[in-house]
């Protein structure tokens, strides 16, 4: 067995084993907590596909700011002790559905792909493509206006952080 | 080289860098008592061994072999997995810190850090990052108020200045032109340091550090006077050792991030060109590396009998409305240095 | 490339038993002997009142999400400061010029926060 066949199977089974206990948690700090570890895994995962600098922005990103937020929400509004107030009937059989339909789409392009073709055609290439310095070159070249438009959203964001929380501490 | 002599290498490396960070982390918490004694004009710690000197042993023991306490009212996984987040984040992240140039042994060249990957100082920010986890979960799973209150406070500051550390980091980058630690050490050769070409990116990250670490003056998830213990109210035992272990460790942790960055690494100006023979050289230049931690590791304990602690809302004023613009602008006048001198 | 990470999964592979055995070690060292008192919540030496979990202001909430917001700008600045020399060489200031719209856009969301008094503790 290859190295990276190992830890790819290591990283995708606490991915899928993360998913699940998540999903199947009560306790809503517990499936926070289990996304997390999710998370985490799949930055292995990325760097397994050589995207070194995605990898370590997931980490940042997902696992380090928006579950902090996840769960300074749950502290917040103590969900554990809310009644579920509405329980949409057949939601669960909607929930089957996406999920058989996202699950045959992805064996579909699993099944047409030929691994081993097109991907491993030049790993020197695919692991430079993954560097920090690779993709500054690109964002800064050629896609400045992509680049210009994340800042307007992210403005956009702050703006509606900012009117979101306003009410309550006027 | 192989791939078990890779696994063998790096496992040595591993056990010689948590054995200092162990010793020191021992010894910095007796250094901490001793200075504070110096400075309030006591003796401190003089029982335990020579001038107190195995006291540092006679704390774990005593810490080992105390009851482990959960409260009725706690959460009691998460109330035992915050300690162990705490503890993972300050063990891992020494990793990519080179500690000394590449050296050759047996016809091998051996770099003097352990993973040296692109990502390098992103992966040291990313795992911090999560740091953030043991506070807010050891608050929110104890079940006290003193706990809650201090987790969230803690928690807020954290995220608050590691805006400004994180923009910090971005004016080493410019310079450095390379996220590999190795490559921003070289990049301050001579009397380029970091910390006399950017004093104002210099001062915002030595003022994140110290609040990222929780240490006077931004303790205030532990401010006795309205706390107790803040966080670790509910903490006894080994858990409560190993939140005071990861507290020194991220110290060392975070000095060695400031040498790194700012003060040149292991680099001494200029003595290259001295004439000495390369192994002592080599010898000074690692030397050095630790004699500039430990005078930080000084200064940490310095500032903590020098300075009162902030109130809340001065702490988020200066994270936000200080640190943050400050950062900022030391973007531009690093790039501005760039641009007109070609440094 | 897998190889370069290596010493990584062996240092947090390490990082996390070290982290258990010493936080578990006290459960095999210490004295068990619980009583009702010293499981009960320390609240100096009273009986605990009230609820636990209270709620807590919304201005941690904001904090999180301007956090969120920043440390992305954070993450888009890193690889244009570690490429700005070489790209600057190239093809000059428009590089510098490109950022620093960036900045100044999120400038404003930040003046917008500033205003509106989104930083104000009391």
């Amino acid at each position: 067995m290859s190295l990276e066949l190992f830890l790819f199977l290591v990283f995708a089974a606490v991915a899928a084993v993360s998913g699940i206990l998540m999903i199947t948690r009560s306790e809503v700090v517990m499936a926070a907590l289990f996304l997390i570890l999710n998370l985490a895994s799949l930055a292995g995962l990325y760097l397994l596909l050589n995207a070194q600098f995605i990898a370590v922005v997931q980490v940042i990103v997902y696992a380090g700011a928006i579950m902090v937020l996840f769960l300074f929400v749950i502290m917040l509004l103590r969900p554990e002790h809310e009644k579920i107030v509405t329980k949409i009937s057949g939601i669960r059989t909607f929930a089957f559905i996406i999920a058989a339909l996202v699950f045959v789409q992805l064996a579909y392009v699993i099944l047409k792909s030929h691994p081993g073709s097109a991907l491993n055609s030049d790993v020197t290439a695919s692991v430079n493509a993954g560097t920090v310095e690779s993709i500054g070159t690109e964002l800064y070249t050629n896609y400045i206006l992509p680049f210009e438009a994340a800042g307007f959203l992210l403005l956009a964001a702050t703006i509606g952080a900012v009117v979101l929380a306003k009410r309550k501490f006027e | 080289m192989s791939l078990l002599q890779l696994i063998g290498i790096t496992a040595v490396k591993i056990l010689i860098i948590f054995t200092m960070m162990m010793l020191t982390v021992s010894y910095l918490v007796y250094f901490e008592r001793k200075i504070s004694a110096w400075a309030q004009n006591r003796l401190g710690p003089n029982r335990v061994g020579w001038y107190g000197l195995l006291q540092p042993f006679a704390d774990v023991f005593k810490l080992a072999l105390k009851e482990d306490i959960v409260p009725t009212n706690a959460n009691k996984p998460i109330h035992t997995l915050a300690p162990v987040i705490a503890l993972f984040v300050a063990f891992t992240t020494y990793a990519v810190i080179p500690f000394g140039p590449d050296i050759s042994l047996f016809g091998i060249t051996i770099p003097l850090v352990v993973a040296d990957v692109n990502i390098g100082i992103l992966y040291v920010l990313a795992l911090s990052s999560l740091g953030v986890y043991a506070i807010t979960l050891a608050g929110w799973s104890s079940g006290s108020k003193y706990s809650l209150l201090g987790g969230i406070r803690s928690s807020a500051q954290m995220i608050s200045y590691e805006v400004s550390m994180g923009f910090s980091v971005a004016g080493v980058l410019l310079f450095a032109g390379s996220l590999r630690p190795a490559a921003i050490v070289l990049s301050q050769h001579g009397w380029m340091w970091n910390a006399l070409l950017q004093p104002i990116g210099f001062i915002t990250f030595v003022v994140s550090a110290f609040a990222e670490t929780n240490r006077l003056p931004f303790d205030l998830p532990e401010a006795e006077p309205e706390l107790v213990g803040g966080f670790h109210t509910e903490y006894s035992s080994m858990k409560f050792a190993g939140f005071f272990l990861a507290e020194y460790a991220n110290m060392i942790i975070a000095s060695a991030l400031i040498v790194t960055l700012y003060l040149g690494g292991w680099q001494v100006p200029y003595i290259e060109s001295i004439g000495l023979p390369a192994g002592l050289v080599i010898a000074i230049q690692i030397i050095s590396f630790f004699a500039k931690i430990a005078f930080l590791l000084f200064f940490f304990i310095w500032v903590r009998w020098s300075i009162p602690r902030f109130r809340y809302d001065q702490l988020m004023s200066l994270g936000w409305k200080v640190m943050f613009p400050l950062s900022l602008i030391n973007i531009v006048w690093v790039a501005g240095l760039i641009m007109i001198f070609r440094l | 490339m897998i190889e370069q990470y290596i010493p990584v999964f062996l240092v947090i592979a390490f990082a996390i038993v070290f982290a258990v055995l010493v936080v578990f070690s006290s459960k095999l060292l210490g004295p068990q002997r619980p009583t009702p008192e010293k499981l009960s919540t320390y609240e100096s030496g009273m009986k605990p009142v009230g609820s636990t979990h209270e709620r807590v202001s919304v201005k941690y909430y904001l904090v999180a999400m301007l956090f969120i917001i920043f440390d992305l700008e954070v993450i888009f600045v890193y690889p244009w400061a570690v490429k700005f020399r070489i790209l600057y060489n190239e093809i000059g200031t428009s590089v510098f010029v490109s950022m620093l719209i960036f900045l100044i856009v999120l400038e404003l969301g930040y003046l917008y926060v500033y205003k509106k008094g989104g930083f104000k503790w009391e």
